[in-house]
């Protein structure tokens, strides 16, 4: 449940809390745009550490770590993942170019994890929500979304009552061989599925009661403004951007191979 | 036999829940906790089946210490009832949800029949026996939730507001339920905000307030102490309220429960009656 931890808004008030949410969602795309461009390990390092002055400098560094710590099972299954399925189509061969690979794509996602856990660490549903409506999403997706925000760390909670009650029934969820102890996860599973939707049918009900839909055109008490540190922002993110597309399509990047 | 040390939890996220908690519960008593919203009765009794564990001191439940034993191990013997039936209600059938917890407990299949149609009869459940828990009321949920937990028989059943979403009718019949387990020699640990309920029982009270035990005593003396309630946000049972306020009249302050009351009601009307010789 760590990894849910790692989403839940850190109220704060630095620098990067009060960017504006837009530009911040502009970062955490263009990290994540980046990753997906890039395969050798050296490129995936070296955005790793770009995202590091960001981290500190938001104060985030214990929630961020747990949110990182807690992905590493994920990661472990995308490392094994890759290194079995390349090591059968390659003839039964392991290569150190392979092990590097697998790394890399693993290392990748926890890249992709903890540009997210920046965002969402450091902007606040409400913000977000605010964001989306100003970007002219209708409203009713925009509440969607943020509700499901929202809900993680609730359902995260949940989750770990859940869990209680089963093993105060006797269950031991890190019992069994491996296929067992997934098993052992149906009674976490299935009442915190029934509950989630018992809920949202509640909170329907509650939002209509509240005249959600009433009126077409929702009135905020808030407005975002983009302002001058959001455009040096702006301005600094594609500069990095284009230079990140020229070197992918210009120059063929060194990379590193780890021996076997 | 549940021996509480010095005992004092902490949360990850910083939040002090508990602190210097000492107690010594023997074999069967029949305690209820009460106290404000927060003021740590849940985190205290999630420690004596090992879910939580101490930061500082030590629990032993028929001397073992629960820092020392899974949570499997110590819930044979402790029986913990949560709140809310939803949090463990998985299961296809009413019969198969309380075949799990002895499936677990590894009992053979001819056991595990003979305790789910025990357990079933027990709290009035064998019509719904192949019914799903999902399809069943809030209030009956509840009572297969406690089924679900009485089919191993543990020595130690705590319950966590018990009462919760129970008409009066099937609250009575848990009041009776639960004073029937004791009799027999089990021990029973509920938490509540029910002052009516703890009056009726009758039980041992202990009082707890912002993350400590504040005071231990019969129901009698916990429920009529009103300075100790109001300390814990507990509002006195309504029949001391009203015997308290007319104590002008010579009415006795240390009435708690309905029954006492009717009972001295009728002996001083009587006695009236008697006095200007109707």
């Amino acid at each position: 449940m760590k990894v849910f931890e790692g989403l839940k808004f850190k109220r704060g008030t630095t620098a990067i809390h009060r960017l504006d949410p837009r530009t911040k969602f502009l970062i955490s795309c263009i990290i994540f745009t980046l990753a997906l461009l890039f395969t050798e390990l050296i490129s995936i390092i070296i955005l790793f550490i770009a995202q590091i002055p960001f981290i500190f400098s938001a104060r985030i560094y214990k929630e961020w770590s747990r949110s990182i710590r807690g992905s590493l099972t994920l990661v472990a299954i995308i490392l094994l993942t890759n290194l079995i399925v390349g090591y059968v189509s390659n003839n039964f061969q392991l290569s150190s170019q392979l092990l590097t690979y697998s790394i890399s794509m693993a290392f990748r996602f926890v890249v992709l994890m903890s540009s997210f856990s920046l965002f969402f660490l450091t902007t606040s549903p409400d913000d977000l929500s605010l964001a989306l409506e100003q970007s002219h999403i209708p409203y009713e997706f925009c509440f969607a979304f943020t509700t499901a925000v929202r809900f993680v760390p609730v359902l995260a909670i949940e989750a770990q009552t859940i869990m209680d009650a089963q093993r105060s029934r006797g269950l031991e969820l890190d019992k069994g061989n491996f296929l067992k102890r997934i098993r052992n996860y149906i009674p976490i599973l299935i009442p915190l599925i029934v509950g989630a939707i018992r809920r949202s049918l509640e909170l329907a009900e509650a939002m209509e009661s509240r005249a959600f839909g009433a009126k077409k055109k929702r009135t905020n008490l808030y407005i975002l403004q983009l302002k001058r540190s959001d455009y040096i922002t702006f301005l600094i993110s594609f500069i990095i951007l284009s230079l990140a597309l020229y070197i992918r399509y210009n120059i063929t990047i060194p990379d590193i191979q780890i021996p076997l | 036999m549940i021996e509480v040390e010095n005992v004092s939890f902490t949360y990850p996220s910083g939040v002090e829940a508990l602190k210097e908690i000492n107690l010594k519960i023997k074999d069967p008593d029949f305690i209820a906790i009460i106290g404000e919203n927060g003021a740590g009765k849940t985190t205290f009794i999630k420690h004596l089946n090992g879910i939580l564990k101490p930061t500082q001191g030590e629990i032993y439940v028929n001397g073992v210490n629960t820092k020392k034993a899974s949570v499997a191990e110590l819930s044979r013997d402790v029986g913990l009832v949560f709140q809310n039936p939803d949090h463990q209600l998985f299961c296809e059938t009413v019969e198969e949800e309380i075949a799990f917890g002895l499936k677990n407990f590894g009992f053979n299949k001819d056991t595990i029949s003979e305790r789910v149609t025990w357990a079933l009869n027990l709290l009035d459940l064998t019509k719904y026996r192949k019914v799903s828990p999902f399809m069943l009321s809030g209030g009956e949920r509840k009572r297969v939730a406690l089924a679900t937990i009485l089919s191993w028989d543990p020595k130690i059943l705590v319950l966590d507001e018990p009462t919760i979403g129970q008409d009066f009718n099937q609250k009575e019949k848990l009041r009776q339920f639960i004073i029937q387990l004791n009799s027999q020699g089990r021990t029973v640990i509920m938490v509540t905000h029910d002052v009516e309920f703890v009056a009726d029982c009758n039980p041992n009270v202990i009082v707890m307030s912002n993350t400590r035990i504040i005071n231990t005593g019969s129901a009698r003396e916990v429920l009529t102490n009103f300075d100790l309630l109001a300390k814990a946000s507990v509002l006195p049972p309504q029949i001391t309220q009203l015997f308290t306020q007319l104590s002008d009249l010579g009415l006795p302050q240390n009435i708690i429960d309905f029954y006492k009351a009717k009972q001295l009601i009728i002996e001083l009307t009587k006695e009236k009656l008697d006095n200007e010789g109707l």
